[in-house]
């Protein structure tokens, strides 16, 4: 059986893994190349690797970041931040990276999606949402939740669907760094709503939370940072867990 | 264009004479990393005679089915592939395009296995991505490998259970995650990112025993 994944995010700043509480306030959690390999030492199923200082400050994702990674770890991970073209992706592709994740390029140029889906497959793309609600509302956000839009979650959603993404990963902006649990609703209608793989993210603070986002929120995956890098949670438990709660895990 | 005279003479026999075909549809780097991992060393082509010349051949392939069934065209590797001799190991697109056909932009493959790979309904969601497990193994290529693995997998066709399946597993079908025939193995799944397992798969595929080389055995 296709089993849930479990992905610790290494957010990257200046080359360094960082973690902020509601995207500020940023710690620095250690070495990104001595975390995956930890990470994937432990039984993590993919990694995530965003720069997220790229979008603001306009830089280039880390390339010898991703070699290095690459040639240490025996797992899939995608590589996000600062992602605009295709050419882009060429790059991060041809250095290791399996897939690559596009947000604030895919809201300003959504035939990104589609160019990046017949070049190089669906399977390589991954489009991540930033939203929270606004009067009652889910609103998709920008440079890091900074930025409101017009678009809708969950039209947006169909619509990167349709476009060619691969899979898609829901932040919400109103759980991330809460340590409250994951947006379980929106992630359930979500996952209704699109026949891609859908990556909860934002919330993360107990096993628990885990256990609720697959079974109330029908994720795919699981995304986390903090818990994972401050070791709160232990990846072996949290897979133990999950099993002894009848969901399909790799141990 | 890089001659390649040295290349053939320098590597000793069995422990280089690797090739990745690199026909610009596949991610090439991760398949070259877990090969320098676990001690060996490739060399990436898409020259014929390179190809040819090798001890063992990777092909490799991610993408969309007809448009990297182009590009095998053009550079004549659809005629070389299905001749070649020695061990072949196609992953992920590259096992689906040495199938008979594939529903994907409906191409006609290479023709090795005798299957046609069709894709996953919308009843499961497509692709199919993540770990599943591999069973009822059958192949020198799983020595070792406990049944019910766990390989990673990316995919949204596939290729249904046939006499050259060498593993099953199972999503909306079960299906064959790997073929076999002769000396050309495909696996659906990722061996070079499948963890320590699916590395141990690679080193199986890179220790299985050679043909006499030379043009004497066949004919």
């Amino acid at each position: 059986m296709l089993t849930k994944r479990i992905i610790p995010c290494l957010d990257i700043k200046n080359g360094r893994t960082v973690k902020g509480v509601n995207f500020v306030a940023l710690r620095d959690a250690g070495d990104p190349v001595e975390l995956a390999k930890i990470y994937s030492d432990e039984g993590a199923d993919e990694l995530v690797f965003l720069d997220i200082s790229a979008t603001e400050e306009r830089r280039k994702t880390l390339v010898d970041l991703v070699r290095k990674v690459a040639s240490t770890i025996n797992i899939p991970f995608t590589v996000g931040g600062g992602i605009s073209s295709v050419e882009d992706v060429e790059i991060l592709l041809n250095n290791g990276a399996d897939k690559v994740s596009i947000n604030s390029s895919a809201v300003k140029n959504p035939q990104l999606i589609n160019d990046l889906a017949q070049k190089f497959g669906s399977q390589c793309v991954v489009v991540a949402i930033d939203a929270k609600q606004i009067n009652g509302q889910w609103i998709v956000h920008l440079v890091g939740g900074k930025v409101p839009t017009e678009l809708n979650l969950f039209d947006w959603a169909v619509e990167v669907a349709q476009r060619g993404a691969g899979e898609i990963l829901f932040t919400s902006m109103d759980n991330d760094g809460t340590k409250n649990g994951f947006a379980n609703e929106a992630l359930a209608k979500l996952s209704g709503l699109v026949n891609i793989p859908i990556i909860a993210s934002g919330g993360a603070g107990n096993i628990q939370h885990f256990v609720d986002t697959f079974k109330e929120g029908k994720a795919d995956a699981a995304l986390a940072a903090s818990v994972f890098h401050f070791k709160e949670i232990k990846i072996k438990n949290l897979k133990q867990a999950l099993k002894n709660n009848s969901i399909e895990v790799r141990l | 264009m890089k001659k390649n005279e040295t290349k053939f003479t320098s590597p000793p026999s069995g422990a280089g004479g690797l090739v990745i075909i690199n026909y610009g549809a596949g991610n090439i780097q991760s398949i070259m990393f877990a090969i320098e991992r676990l001690g060996f060393k490739a060399t990436l082509s898409n020259n014929p005679d390179e190809i040819q010349a090798a001890d063992k051949v990777i092909f490799p392939g991610v993408g969309e089915a007809s448009s990297a069934m182009e590009k095998l065209i053009e550079s004549g590797l659809d005629r070389l592939i299905p001749n070649l001799q020695q061990p072949v190991l196609g992953i992920c697109l590259g096992m689906q395009l040495m199938c008979k056909t594939s529903e994907e932009g409906n191409t006609k493959g290479l023709g090795i296995f005798d299957v046609d790979v069709i894709k996953f309904t919308p009843s499961v969601k497509v692709p199919q991505m993540g770990w599943n497990n591999i069973y009822n193994l059958q192949s020198p290529l799983f020595a070792g490998i406990n049944e019910n693995e766990y390989m990673y997998l990316v995919h949204s066709f596939y290729a249904p259970l046939c006499k050259e399946a060498i593993a099953t597993t199972n999503y909306e079908v079960e299906y064959a995650s790997a073929l076999q025939k002769n000396n050309f193995y495909g696996t659906q799944f990722h061996p070079e990112k499948s963890g320590d397992i699916g590395e141990q798969i690679l080193e199986n595929f890179l220790k299985i025993p050679l043909a006499p080389k030379g043009g004497t055995s066949k004919r």
